[in-house]
């Protein structure tokens, strides 16, 4: 049996899920819900980014499932002992990658480590060469010969194995399609590649090939090779990139949901009763914004650290002290964004409460909190919506600036910033160890592009100002 | 207006004291002083008459709020909170954990931080509005939609990655100017080319798009076509009437921003070390110095809030519509 | 016959691409002379202010483009001339004034900028010269005060002024076309009377022709040398004023008249159009109106009508002109107008009594934000309306009648008087007591639109009130009776579970009453319900209303701006200056007799529909003054024509004769 381990920010990143799936359930019934939504869908870009932030949210729940691997039965007690290693069933998906650490830095397809080392040669002399890796393209033997055959090789497996899936999945699309529009299989399959629908569907289909292309070649490819090379202590890149998604979608979400409920509840509270609890509310946000966002950080994560090296024994593991940690910065930094929510709902419930349709639930003697919850509320929900999305990408951004700072997330943990600060010293080095910081940055660039984007159509979408553009 | 921001400071007494409980709370409540001390002094082995030692020299080892061993007003004043809290206010920050006069080393850091700043914002400023100029110019057409593609990739990399990336290319493999450091006088020129140059680079993308709504946004209203209705040039109706306009809430959005170019860019200076309250704050957080990192909280609030008093004074200079009272 | 100064042909113009796409004007052919005014008639959406952009070619872009037909200015087509050549005719040419003189002026820019601009494009000028004539056209507008005008910026001015400014810009370039597209729509009648009066004045100075583009059948009755009227993108009518006024060939033309709610009408239903325009993004294969007209039969939905040409120089586009073809008989013209019940049944007994009514909102200023002073919305109206009866409020924009009405239901608490509503001192009443008694009184808003929240269904809207107010035990029977209340303002009850935006404006304002409705009120106060509203639509609603209140016995306190509804609909009239009520009386008193100058001045500059009575037009100076600094004596006294040296010394006192009363020194 395996022990599960539930982190706080596993079980928040569930309730999240479990919110977008019941939220989901419920708008198929309200076409005013439905109609923006579908509008954003209808742009190809939008579809797109879409399937590729879905690509990284599966990751990222994947990564997000814990438990502790029992141990060898221990004499016949029949107690269990459990590793003291936390592992996500992403590490056991990806198996090798995670275990074939080599000894030090190596490129990208490298077959021999990055740096010399002196070596003992069987007759007993020393010598200074790189060392020949020890998991690196292992399936070429000593001698390394023809690697460019052999990536070939894979490569081309991959792009046929893309192929087939593609279809396979074009023809599932299609059946789905076709019997919710009550059409043959052939028929729709053709529209879907005349791409003559209102869901750009064939821009899906074009991206999930894109998607499985790569997951093929890492398949292929990583099974033999380091393919984004190895770190300094030989920890695959890819790998390492492959964690970091978790920590970016959990900063990028939580940290907005967190302080969610309580953005809006004040917000729209300031704005509608007016009165001192407007002044308390607004004294409250315009203090915590005078204070620069980092330093404000700062100082939360500095007296955080200061209290978790003090209670050193409250933590089991060390992926828990890294969790809570995550979770303080993701409140800490609710906290600075909570303010810019709270100021708009506020001037948008000012705004409504003087709409018509407002005074006139006043006109039948409607009660206050019906008021808020039936008009206010969801007249001001594509407010919060936009504000989730828009802060998504600034916030991903924000975690590499935050751990070079040193008030990012804990050092121990998987993260684009992370391995942007530990590469960052390598520049001066001659060659340049470049591999750690690219795979960062094109991971983080990828997902904050695909956030971007879909911002942008959720934007125009729902903002009644840009729609008449 | 005199009334106004008389008005206005009145109101910041307020918040800055809530800043000042704020930081009190986190820097001396949350963790005690025995705690900081405990934590300099590294975790395994510390005696408590070392730690004794280090907040007496630190000036720790007083009563957080009331001393009841001191006479009269010394039960007030004899305490962290007066002097490491209240004397903020005057401006008297007293000496950092490492035993330096904070308020000389930030007097000596505020020039190459502005050194970075001014002319990067200035110079951003200018790409910027050119940029969103010439996509509102040609919106709708090509030059547009391909522009705003450029913005959103551009705002999609991390700052990070322009910094290493133009000190990789200009400096390390082209060699046009120094990697990092600063010089006195003319001489700091040849180092502040880079740091500018990147700080412009990486603000485009999201400056322009920003900019160039508040140009579409202006160029949709009724004013626009009473301009085109008087057969004045696409031109003439841009720079006469949209960008008088629109420029007005990117003028005051500059505006509040400039108290707080004093404070230096964090990443910037760092990176190219130059010796601007920007790395001065950083190696603050980096040594857990908690009373550089106090005192550049408080300097910071003041600043933003001088700042955004400063926005509502250039709202009356920047449109006629707008009088304080 | 000389040439005309413009001429249209076959204009046709598409908004978007593609099959669906709008054809808000679909082959309009006309022609305007030099120095004559041609009226462009239509409801919202007819395509009058498309035509008019299209002529500019300042249509929107990217989406609105001219695909057809020609635009001759002095046999010149504008439809072919590069853009550059176009920016010399406008300004220049052709000039254009538009509806909303708030927004339609530069905010950064001084009045004097924005008029020398112009002058300095089309005709060379710059410095001293340039602003001796800006100052110059200013002055011909009639703003007092140019030179320090001159300076300002467009929110120093009221709307007066700056639609006036709006007429010295499409002045300055002294051209041989005005196009001025309902540019009185969003002012008040005194002042839309002083802007109509400077525009024929300076038509007489220069010449100059010009295209009034209105709503307003009083307006064009009163300007226009020859009326066209537009309707779904086409011409359907035209003819000489006169002619049209005393002989309208179209049904639709007829229909307009008719829906005019007046005097004469008051025991009868006002004629109506049901139904609604035709969505534009498709062809017709017969006459456009053929739905919605009376007279309409089998050949009018499968015959496109032509250009029928009638006596002197009337055209209309319908079969019924068509000589070749015989129309069947038909009764309609002659049909009379339904009676309205005459007989009130009464189950409401409350009497709504309103005494002093003061509603004062502080101004802040200062260090402190001290109050420093007050914005007298409402400052003492006194009002009595038994139950059954319509008591009307009318007044210009910014006399705080609007306040009157959310203070009387104390949507507003007012800052002094008393609202008895039978034996309820409504002002004493707070929380939950005024909770409860809230289903009695109700208010009907100017925007139906706005009034309705977008995201619920109009079912859930109209029942909302029933649940606050513990209206129907169960579910089911508060549906029964939503489903009731539908059918009761006309509207299908399957419509229940849609949402406000798929209605039109009337059927909108509809809910909206049946909402009012749902909670058995006793009085509803109406701001402004058909403001927002197309006449013809008006008609519906405000026959709706009035049946209504013969069936039920409500008691209205009607506020509007419109004199012709009141006459049709009120039975008393209170008429407000300034949050006072300075006269008020019977309907046919006050409208036939009025005593008080402000509402002498406010009648006359109604436009009427009759084209012979030509009125001497009382002209107000100058603007309604600031409620929050309101001049000594009386208010009205600065404006008045009559006024006298007691005027300017205090405010006149309730003079009584019957039931009619006024405040002014005239009539004491």
């Amino acid at each position: 049996m395996i022990m599960p381990v539930i982190l706080w920010t596993d079980a928040l990143i569930f309730l999240l899920a479990a919110v977008v799936v019941v939220f989901i359930l419920y708008a198929r019934s309200k076409p005013h819900i439905r109609a923006p939504w579908r509008r954003v869908f209808s742009g190809k870009v939008a579809a797109a980014s879409v399937v590729i932030l879905l690509a990284f949210v599966l990751v990222g729940l994947l990564d997000s499932m814990h438990f502790r691997l029992p141990l060898a039965a221990n004499g016949d007690s029949g107690e269990i002992h459990y590793a003291g290693e936390v592992l996500s069933t992403l590490d056991v998906l990806v198996g090798p990658l995670r275990t074939q650490v080599e000894k030090t830095y190596s490129a990208p397809f490298a077959t021999h480590l990055f740096s010399m080392e002196t070596m003992e040669r069987e007759d007993g002399s020393k010598v200074r060469d790189y060392p020949r890796l020890v998991y690196g393209a292992s399936g070429l033997g000593v001698a390394v010969e023809g690697k460019t055959g052999d990536i070939f090789k894979r490569s081309l497996l991959a792009v046929v194995e893309t192929l087939l899936a593609s279809v396979l999945l074009l023809l599932i699309m299609s059946a789905w399609l076709g019997r919710r529009h009550g059409q043959p299989v052939v028929a729709t399959a053709k529209t879907i590649l005349q791409d003559a629908l209102s869901i750009p569907w064939r821009t899906i289909l074009l991206t999930l090939s894109l998607l499985i292309l790569l997951l093929f070649l890492a398949i292929n490819l990583a099974a033999a090779y380091h393919v984004l090379g190895t770190d300094k202590v030989g920890q695959d890149v890819f790998y390492l990139s492959l964690k970091s998604i978790r920590t970016g979608l959990v900063i990028g979400t939580l940290t907005t949901l967190i302080m969610l409920p309580f953005a809006i509840f004040t917000g729209i509270l300031a704005g509608y009763a007016r009165g001192w609890i407007d002044d308390v509310v607004q004294y409250v946000y315009t203090t915590l914004n005078s204070i620069p966002g980092v330093l404000l950080i700062a100082a939360a994560i500095l007296m955080l650290q200061v209290f978790i090296a003090n209670h050193a024994d409250y933590f089991e593991t060390t992926v828990e002290r890294a969790d809570i940690r995550l979770l303080f910065l993701c409140i800490i930094l609710g906290i600075t964004s909570w303010t810019g929510l709270c100021r708009l709902l506020r001037g948008e419930a000012l705004k409504l409460r003087e709409a018509e349709y407002i005074q006139a639930a006043v006109c039948f003697g409607v009660a206050h909190g019906k008021i808020i919850t039936r008009h206010i509320l969801p007249n001001v929900m594509h407010v919060v919506l936009i504000t989730v999305v828009l802060d998504f990408s600034s916030l991903v951004l924000a975690e590499a600036v935050l751990s070079y700072v040193g008030v990012g997330v804990d050092p121990t943990m998987n993260s684009w910033g992370n391995m942007i600060n530990g590469a960052r010293l390598e520049m001066a080095r001659e060659p340049v160890v470049w591999w750690s910081l690219l795979a960062a940055f094109l991971f983080m660039f990828v997902l904050v592009l695909a956030a971007n984007l879909f911002s942008d159509a959720v934007r125009d979408a729902f903002d009644p100002r840009t729609r008449s553009r | 207006m005199f009334a106004y921001i008389v008005r206005r400071l009145a109101y910041a007494i307020p918040i800055l004291v809530g800043i000042n409980l704020l930081t009190f709370y986190l820097f001396f409540v949350v963790n005690s002083p025995d705690d900081m001390a405990r934590m300099h002094l590294g975790m395994k082995r510390v005696t408590p008459e070392a730690i004794e030692k280090w907040k007496a020299s630190h000036g720790y080892d007083k009563p957080l709020l009331v001393n009841t061993d001191a006479a009269d007003i010394h039960k007030v004043t004899d305490t962290i909170f007066y002097e490491k809290s209240l004397k903020l206010f005057l401006f008297d920050f007293g000496s950092s954990d490492d035993g330096r006069d904070i308020s000389f080393d930030i007097g000596q850091r505020m020039l190459p931080s502005l050194a970075i700043a001014v002319p990067s914002l200035i110079i951003g400023l200018l790409v910027n509005i050119t940029f969103a100029l010439l996509m509102a110019f040609f919106r709708g057409t090509y030059v547009d939609l391909s522009g705003v593609i450029l913005c959103v990739v551009l705002m999609s990399v991390s700052a990070m990655f322009y910094i290493i990336g133009g000190q990789y290319l200009l400096a390390k493999t082209f060699r046009l100017v120094p990697i990092s450091g600063f010089d006195s006088g003319l001489d700091a020129i040849k180092f502040i080319i880079l740091p500018v140059v990147i700080g412009v680079v990486s603000g485009i993308g999201a400056g322009s798009r920003w900019y160039r709504t508040f140009f579409l946004e202006e160029a949709g209203k009724d004013y626009v076509r009473t301009a085109r209705a008087k057969g004045l040039a696409e031109s003439l109706v841009l720079f006469r009437h949209i960008l008088r306009n629109a420029l007005i809430p990117i003028v005051t959005g500059v505006v509040s921003l400039l108290p707080l170019l004093f404070m230096g860019s964090l990443l910037l200076e760092s990176f190219f070390a130059v010796p601007g309250l920007g790395s001065y704050t950083i190696d603050g957080i980096r040594n857990q110095d908690f009373a550089i990192v106090r005192v550049m909280v408080f300097l910071g609030s003041v600043l933003y809030i001088i700042g955004l008093i400063m926005v509502d004074i250039a709202y009356t200079i920047v449109d006629p519509r707008i009088r304080l009272t | 016959m000389t040439q005309p100064l413009l001429k249209l042909e076959n204009l046709t113009v598409r908004l978007g691409q593609g099959e669906r796409a709008i054809r808000p004007v679909d082959g309009v052919s006309l022609e305007i002379h030099r120095g004559e005014t041609y009226s462009l008639l239509g409801e919202s959406g007819c395509g009058k202010s498309m035509t008019a952009l299209s002529i500019l070619r300042l249509l929107p872009q990217p989406i609105g483009r001219i695909t057809d037909g020609h635009i001759y200015l002095d046999g010149e087509d504008l439809a072919l001339l590069p853009e550059a050549e176009m920016r010399r005719i406008r300004g220049r040419r052709i000039s254009m004034i538009f509806q909303e003189p708030m927004t339609s002026l530069n905010p950064v820019l001084t009045i004097g900028d924005q008029i020398g601009e112009v002058l300095r494009q089309h005709h060379g000028m710059k410095g001293r010269a340039a602003q001796d004539r800006v100052l110059e056209i200013l002055d011909a507008v009639g703003i007092p005060d140019v030179r320090r005008r001159y300076r300002e910026y467009p929110h120093q001015l009221s709307g007066g002024m700056k639609q006036r400014v709006m007429i010295s810009i499409a002045l300055a370039g002294e051209p041989d076309l005005l196009i001025a597209d309902e540019p009185t729509t969003a002012l008040d009648v005194t002042i839309q009377a002083q802007v109509l009066e400077l525009l024929q004045q300076l038509q007489q100075d220069t010449g100059m022709a010009i295209l009034l583009i209105t709503h307003d059948l009083g307006i064009v009755a009163s300007m226009a040398d020859r009326v066209a009227v537009m309707y779904a993108g086409q011409l359907i009518e035209e003819a000489g004023r006169d002619r049209f006024f005393g002989a309208a060939r179209h049904p639709y033309s007829q229909k307009l008249f008719e829906s005019l709610p007046d005097v004469h009408k008051r025991d009868h239903a006002l004629d109506t159009i049901p139904g609604t325009v035709p969505a534009l993004d498709h062809d017709f294969s017969g006459c456009r109106f053929e739905d919605r007209c009376d007279v309409a039969w089998d050949y009018c939905r499968s015959h496109v009508p032509d250009w029928y040409a009638a006596a002197d120089g009337q055209h209309a586009r319908c079969h019924r002109l068509d000589e070749s073809i015989t129309a069947p008989a038909t009764d309609a013209r002659t049909r009379p107008a339904k009676p309205v019940a005459a007989a009130r049944t009464n189950h409401v007994t409350s009497h709504l009594e309103v005494a002093d009514l003061k509603v004062h909102f502080p101004i802040h200023k200062g260090v402190f934000k001290r109050i420093a002073g007050y914005v007298y919305a409402v400052d003492g109206v006194s009002l009595s309306i038994p139950p059954g009866c319509t008591q009307a409020l009318v007044g210009e924009s910014g006399c705080g009648k609007t306040t009157v009405g959310k203070a009387t239901l104390q949507l507003i608490r007012p800052t002094h008087g008393r609202v008895q509503f039978g034996d309820t001192e409504l002002t004493a009443l707070k929380g939950e007591a005024l909770r409860k008694r809230r289903s009695d009184f109700q208010f009907i808003f100017q925007d139906p639109f706005s009034s309705m929240n977008p995201r619920m269904m109009v079912g859930d809207i109209v029942e909302e009130g029933m649940i606050a107010q513990g209206i129907g035990k169960t579910r089911q029977d508060r549906r029964a009776r939503v489903h009731e209340l539908f059918e009761r303002v006309g509207l299908s009850p399957e419509h229940m579970q849609r949402y406000p935006h798929e209605f039109s404006g009337g059927q909108r304002q509809r809910i909206c009453i049946a909402r009012a409705l749902a909670v058995d009120p006793q009085l509803i106060v109406c701001d402004e319900p058909t403001s927002a509203l197309d006449v013809s639509v008006q008609a519906q609603i405000l026959n709706l209303l009035k049946e209504l209140q013969n069936t039920l016995g409500l008691s209205y306190l009607f506020i509007t701006h419109n004199l012709s509804v009141v006459s049709y609909l009120a039975d008393r009239v209170a008429v407000m200056y300034l949050g006072r009520i300075v006269e008020e009386g019977p309907v046919a008193d006050v409208l036939e007799r009025p005593l008080h100058p402000y509402t002498q001045a406010l009648l006359s500059a109604v436009p009427v529909v009759e084209v012979d009575s030509r009125r001497e037009i009382i002209r107000l100076e100058g603007d309604i003054p600031s409620p929050a600094a309101p001049p000594a004596g009386c208010y009205f006294h600065p404006r008045c024509p009559q006024a006298m040296a007691a005027c300017h010394d205090s405010y006149p006192a309730e003079t009584v004769s019957g039931d009619h009363t006024v405040c002014c020194f005239l009539h004491q």
